[in-house]
């Protein structure tokens, strides 16, 4: 069997694994209260930036009318769309980002060993398909609201930079499977409340049609995260018992 | 209006001050900024690590002026830490290294087309073409690793498609020197070209080298170790090109001169406000080292200065998309190599012993440059965008 982290082995970073060096360092270790957080200097340097810092960018307004859907024309009359805009520009990048968590995720898989309850490539692929037909949905939304689908917006700046370390786990080839889809998960889990806020913007502003469609896609999304929530209990149940010599 | 180098004296260097806070300035914004002011800071990060990194080996040979280096060197690293602090954190490493390679495709252009050496203009061209290539292999990582479109950095001012391929880029050291320009009968500029283009390829090594390892992807390393080398090639091109028989000093004239002649360049095509009241601010500076290196320059060398300087700067470099240009070079000169130092025709027929025997052994347990673009061609918003994707 290959090696896997959980197994034992030499690992340095803890004081108890330098049990001579560790006591130099207790001499000098800080004995004084901890202040609390909100009392921080740092604290206070943040706060003072947060006081004047531009957000990292806006939304671009539509660069036609004549795409704009009639109705939301009609509720969106006075408003900006760009609140919703910027959520579909958010979502959008999402799943283009997933359709590639799915590559690596699938390069792992025929690489892999499989574990009972663990994922099977039919079902990894059809979650890539449906990343994929989510984010051509988002697309062509944004495209009749009269906006360019290949704006990065606000929102899907900021929701890149979070999702960076999930990319970097995935892509990791010491990261296993079962590692990766740990990671996953992560990103599945906050791709069901981006669609649930989609829904709800869509009702907000009257487009239930549109509202359906995000709907069923928000269903799947539920079926991904409950999938890969179910693969990985697998996989840590599997490492249990073999450690249990079940 | 031109500048006049040799009577604006610019902020004397003892009036040249920062606080801690200067040095982190808020950064632009990624999204709605203008690429040319990203371009810009990169260009000036760069320019302004040479004259760090020149004036330190300086100073380990040249007892005499170790003083005077100190105090210069130490507002340039200022200057460098308030420009490259500009970046914003949510441009990823892959995102900046596009805008890098934007540096050296379109900066290049505008060296190429202003310099009047013939050579010297068609080594340009000659890397420029391998930068281009970069940005393509690089963009297919960003669209196949994360899922991003490059253009969003690009903001549409440069083409992303194949160049000179990479693959065929590795050379044998004595394929990368070529002559230099002599500084006797050099024109200003072509000194100036020169040092500015050196800098911008040694900063993208140097990038390079730091993030390459920071990345999981294995072809993301890969791919960051093969392009470093390319940029480290680069380097040796374009340093060979300024004259070994320069005095160091003389040198470090030339230095602060590019350092005024850049900083004037972005001063006259910056549209960020904010971002131009510090190129207004740091031509001040560069003129007041300039005048503190003159000093020196004409007591030890007892030689003017006017021998090695030009009196008004030459044209500013244009912050504009070269596309045509680009496009004309690579129809041309696509298939060229570097035989010894001459630039010629016979990419991958014509080459000398020593460039095939290291490209051979170099590339012969795969090339990550063209695992990463493997059938790769640009869209907008990402290969997937397409209905037409295999799902």
């Amino acid at each position: 069997m290959a090696e896997q982290a959980s197994d034992t082995g030499m690992n340095r970073t803890g004081i108890e694994a330098s049990p001579f060096e560790s006591k130099g360092m207790l001499e000098n270790a800080g004995d004084q209260p901890v202040p609390s957080a909100d009392d921080l200097a740092m604290t206070r340097e943040r706060k003072a930036w947060i006081r004047v810092a531009a957000p990292v960018g806006k939304v671009p307004p539509p660069m036609t009318g004549k795409g704009l859907l009639t109705v939301a024309k009609e509720t969106l009359k006075g408003n900006k769309p760009t609140v919703f805009v910027n959520r579909l520009g958010e979502r959008l990048g999402f799943e283009r980002a997933g359709v590639r968590l799915y590559d690596a995720v699938l390069a792992k898989f025929d690489e892999a060993k499989a574990w009972d309850g663990g994922p099977m490539r039919e079902e990894l692929v059809r979650h890539r398909r449906e990343e994929w037909e989510h984010l051509l949905l988002l697309k062509e939304t944004i495209e009749v609201l009269g906006a360019d689908p290949t704006t990065m917006t606000p929102a899907a700046d900021l929701a890149a930079l979070a999702s960076e370390g999930v990319v970097k786990v995935i892509a990791d080839p010491r990261a296993g499977l079962a590692e990766s889809l740990d990671a996953l998960l992560i990103a599945e889990r906050a791709d069901n409340d981006g669609w649930e806020l989609l829904v709800s913007l869509a009702k907000e502003i009257g487009q239930n049609s549109l509202a359906d469609r995000f709907q069923a896609a928000l269903e799947e999304e539920r079926r991904h995260a409950a999938h890969v929530k179910t693969w990985v209990a697998a996989a840590a149940t599997a490492e249990v018992r073999r450690e249990l010599g079940h | 209006m031109a500048l006049d180098l040799l009577s604006e004296r610019g902020t004397p260097l003892e009036r040249q001050k920062f606080t801690l806070r200067e040095l982190s300035p808020p950064p632009i914004s990624k999204l709605d900024d203008d690429a040319f002011t990203r371009v810009r800071i990169i260009l000036m990060n760069g320019i302004e690590q040479e004259a760090n990194r020149f004036q330190h080996y300086f100073a380990r040979g040249d007892r005499d002026l170790r003083l005077a280096l100190a105090r210069v060197r130490r507002v340039e690293h200022h200057q460098q830490t308030m420009v490259n602090w500009l970046l914003p954190a949510d441009q990823s490493p892959l995102e900046t290294t596009i805008g890098y390679e934007q540096v050296a495709i379109e900066v290049t252009a505008s060296v190429a087309q202003h310099e009047p050496d013939p050579y010297l203009a068609q080594v340009y061209r000659f890397g420029m073409l391998e930068d281009f290539d970069h940005m393509y292999r690089y963009s297919a990582l960003l669209d196949r690793l994360e899922g991003k479109d490059a253009n969003n950095i690009l903001q549409s001012y440069t083409d992303v498609q194949p160049g000179r391929p990479t693959v065929d880029e590795h050379r044998a050291p004595e394929d990368d020197l070529r002559r230099s320009y002599d500084r006797k009968s050099a024109a200003p500029i072509s000194k100036l070209n020169a040092l500015t283009i050196a800098a911008g390829e040694y900063q993208t090594r140097d990038f390079y080298m730091n993030i390459g390892p920071t990345w999981t992807d294995p072809v993301a390393r890969q791919l960051y170790a093969e392009i470093a080398s390319i940029e480290e090639q680069h380097v040796t091109q374009y340093e060979s090109l300024s004259d070994p028989e320069e005095t160091w000093l003389e040198k470090w004239l030339l230095h602060e001169a590019t350092e005024v002649y850049n900083y004037y360049s972005c001063l006259q095509s910056e549209s960020n406000p904010r971002v131009k009241k510090i190129w207004e601010r740091f031509v001040d500076y560069e003129l007041g080292h300039l005048h503190f290196v003159r000093e020196l320059f004409e007591q030890r060398e007892g030689r003017d200065a006017g021998e090695v300087l030009p009196r008004e700067l030459p044209e500013p470099i244009d912050y504009t998309s070269h596309r045509a240009y680009v496009r004309q070079v690579l129809r041309d000169e696509e298939n060229l190599t570097a035989h010894g130092p001459e630039i010629v025709r016979g990419l991958g027929t014509d080459e000398s012993e020593a460039t095939r025997a290291y490209r051979d052994h170099l590339n012969s347990e795969g090339n990550p440059s063209n695992t990463v673009a493997d059938r790769y061609a640009w869209r907008p918003g990402t290969e997937l965008a397409s209905r037409e994707h295999a799902a």
